[in-house]
């Protein structure tokens, strides 16, 4: 059989990969420049991204306690956004072959980003092929682009380039997409209404966690779009 | 930020990333859970914008990073790529904080 990267039909898919782990590699610089500017040191920022090395959850942390929340509330919201990578590894281990050490490694990998390339592809080997160089491609980049943008936000004054709007306009990026399954955009307004509702009358990181009621409003409406239910 | 949040983020994303792809392998979720984690990113993300653009601390605000934000979604609405959506909103909020 041919190696990998010289089959030819395998080629786009690959190429796909690195362009997105490129991608996410300047999404990283973002991270590393938002963290340092909401008060964690530049070796705690490139400790999330190569240790949690799940961007969501990440931003979630940093943005509650640059705001002054508590531990409790940081990890709550994070946790309850890092959950859905347990939904992609069901989806990935009726994919994935190997030995259990090598399952382990796979698991630190398996985010958004991997899965949706690798259930992209047709046959088991490409899905295999872009997983892995997706997953190896965009940890390095996150990881990279995590470091120079921590080292270059702690060089300057954020807020006078407006860099704390990195975060949430990183958010909105992130968020558009969802919106269209008409579920999430109800799940999303809810959210954001009660998080603004309580953040004067509740510690600073609980309207966050409060925002997931939006999730059993948004449930109770049929979805509308074909690719809005979670991989499987 | 402190570190023993990054040890406890990093043990829990990790837990919850090896529980789908190894403990629970190939079986399935009852629909309605997965549904559940499926909306969670659009609620959360959603609700850290309004944190990150309308709040101080526990007070409501309305400053320039309102606008900076509005031109984001404008932008995202648009089309545009993360990191075009990133600078102009960090751009018009940097350029509105100086007028």
């Amino acid at each position: 059989m041919t190696p990998w990267w010289r089959d030819p039909t395998l080629r786009p898919a690959i190429v796909a990969c690195l362009t997105l782990s490129a991608a996410v590699g300047v999404f990283g610089v973002s991270f590393g420049v938002g963290s340092v500017a909401a008060g964690s040191t530049v070796l705690q920022t490139c400790a999330l991204s190569l240790l949690v090395f799940t961007g969501a959850s990440q931003f979630s942390a940093v943005s509650v306690i640059g705001a002054g929340g508590s531990i409790g509330s940081a990890l709550g919201g994070a946790l309850l956004l890092a959950a859905r990578n347990g939904v992609y590894g069901l989806a990935m281990s009726r994919r994935l072959d190997g030995s259990l050490g090598r399952k382990f490694l796979a698991a630190q990998l398996t985010i958004d980003e991997t899965t949706a390339m690798a259930v992209a592809q047709p046959t088991r080997r490409a899905q295999q092929v872009a997983f892995w160089v997706t997953g190896v491609a965009l940890y390095a980049c996150w990881n990279l682009g995590t470091l120079i943008g921590a080292l270059a936000g702690s060089a300057i004054d954020p807020k006078t380039f407006g860099l704390d709007v990195a975060f949430p306009a990183g958010f909105v990026a992130m968020v558009w997409p969802l919106f269209s399954d008409q579920r999430a955009r109800l799940a999303a307004l809810v959210g954001g209404a009660v998080c603004l509702l309580t953040v004067p009358f509740t510690p600073i990181g609980v309207p966050i966690l409060l925002s997931v009621l939006g999730v059993l409003v948004g449930l109770q409406r049929p979805a509308n779009a074909p690719n809005s239910e979670v991989i499987q | 930020m402190t570190w023993t949040l990054i040890i406890l983020l990093a043990v829990g994303a990790y837990a919850f990333k090896v529980t789908g792809l190894i403990i629970l392998g190939g079986r399935s979720l009852p629909p309605v859970f997965e549904r559940c984690l499926g909306l969670i990113p659009a609620a959360i993300i959603t609700a850290l914008v309004m944190k990150d653009t309308f709040t101080v601390g526990q007070d409501l605000t309305l400053d320039a990073r309102a606008l900076g934000i509005a031109v984001a979604v404008i932008a995202a609405w648009k089309r545009a790529p993360l990191i075009v959506v990133i600078v102009l909103g960090t751009a018009v909020t940097a350029l509105v904080r100086q007028l």
